[in-house]
């Protein structure tokens, strides 16, 4: 089992390429699913507003939305 | 030119956010799948090299990110190029969410790769060193393109500018991916390609092709995460997005 970790001597290579990886994807998946939350939370926010979000949810004539 | 009509049917945002909210956990689910089966097979049934020891299992998580990171600049670019050329917003929206998931496998490589170096070569870096140095540049243009995106006030004029800079910078990817046979570089040649029978054992082999399916998935599915959000902002005016914003409380 040592034998493992040791990775032939090159275990303080190998090791952190792997909690590096993992790391990382672990992060992808918590910023891309807040990022898709936060607009969902800001598109809710501006459709309760009084003014119906009139502003930034404005949609010109030919569909686009403003700004 | 104009777009053939079923390309025209799928780049209907309400469409596309349809279907990927439903492909995105079978790709998420599918990508970590195969990278844990990857790594188990990398780390543990692989043989060691008779040259690299052990340190050549870095290749397992090494190649899979530079690969994506590659293969995310070229997502980019095209979708900042179709959104260019057709005013495809949808396009632009799949740029603007492949450009951090792009950044992060570029890290991913450099440090991997930097981790691998230090055993090989004797040095974490090597400044003039053609490979290492082109995709640093890449790195950087991943980080210009949301940048520049993110300093925009007006989303179409930072979909466009920060569309060119992608497009322009497509010109380093053939860099990157000869530069190992055009200078002489630390960085060895490829393992595997698509010409060419691979330069490994099955043994070796099969986990890394495993590796690099799971983290093709693995990016897919979060590039979709963020390609919702992003067309969620673009058409945020829209009825469906309204409905689809208040049924998932």
């Amino acid at each position: 089992m040592s034998e493992f970790f040791a990775m032939g001597g090159y275990g303080a290579f190998v090791w952190p390429c792997v909690g590096l990886s993992f790391a990382m994807l672990a992060l992808l998946i918590f910023t891309a699913r807040r990022r898709l939350q936060g607009v969902h939370r800001r598109i809710r926010r501006l459709n309760a507003a009084p003014d119906g979000g009139a502003w930034e949810l404005r949609v010109s004539p030919a569909g686009e939305p403003g700004t | 030119m104009r777009l053939p009509n079923w390309l025209h049917k799928l780049a209907s945002p309400p469409h596309f956010y349809r279907i990927s909210s439903r492909l995105e956990p079978w790709m998420l689910g599918g990508g970590l799948a195969a990278i844990a089966a990857g790594t188990f097979g990398g780390l543990l049934l692989a043989p060691p090299d008779y040259q690299q020891g052990d340190a050549f299992r870095i290749i397992y998580f090494h190649v899979p990110a530079a690969y994506l990171a590659m293969q995310l600049y070229a997502l980019m670019a095209i979708g900042s190029a179709i959104g260019l050329v057709w005013r495809i917003k949808l396009a632009y929206a799949i740029a603007a969410a492949a450009a951090p998931v792009g950044l992060a496998f570029t890290g991913l490589a450099l440090a991997t790769g930097m981790l691998w170096g230090k055993p090989m070569w004797g040095a974490y870096w090597s400044w003039g060193d053609a490979r290492l140095t082109s995709v640093l540049v890449m790195f950087f243009l991943y980080l210009g393109y949301m940048l520049l995106h993110a300093s925009l006030e007006e989303r179409s004029t930072a979909d466009r500018a920060a569309g060119i800079l992608a497009v322009v910078g497509v010109v380093n990817l053939p860099i990157i991916k000869f530069s190992v046979e055009w200078w002489s570089s630390l960085h060895q040649g490829p393992t595997i390609s698509r010409l060419a029978a691979p330069a490994i054992t099955w043994d070796m082999l099969w986990p890394l092709l495993v590796m690099i399916v799971g983290a093709v998935l693995f990016s897919l599915s979060v590039t979709l995460t963020r390609a919702r959000a992003e067309v969620l902002l673009r058409e945020r005016g829209a009825r469906w997005v309204r409905d689809a914003v208040m049924v998932r409380a």
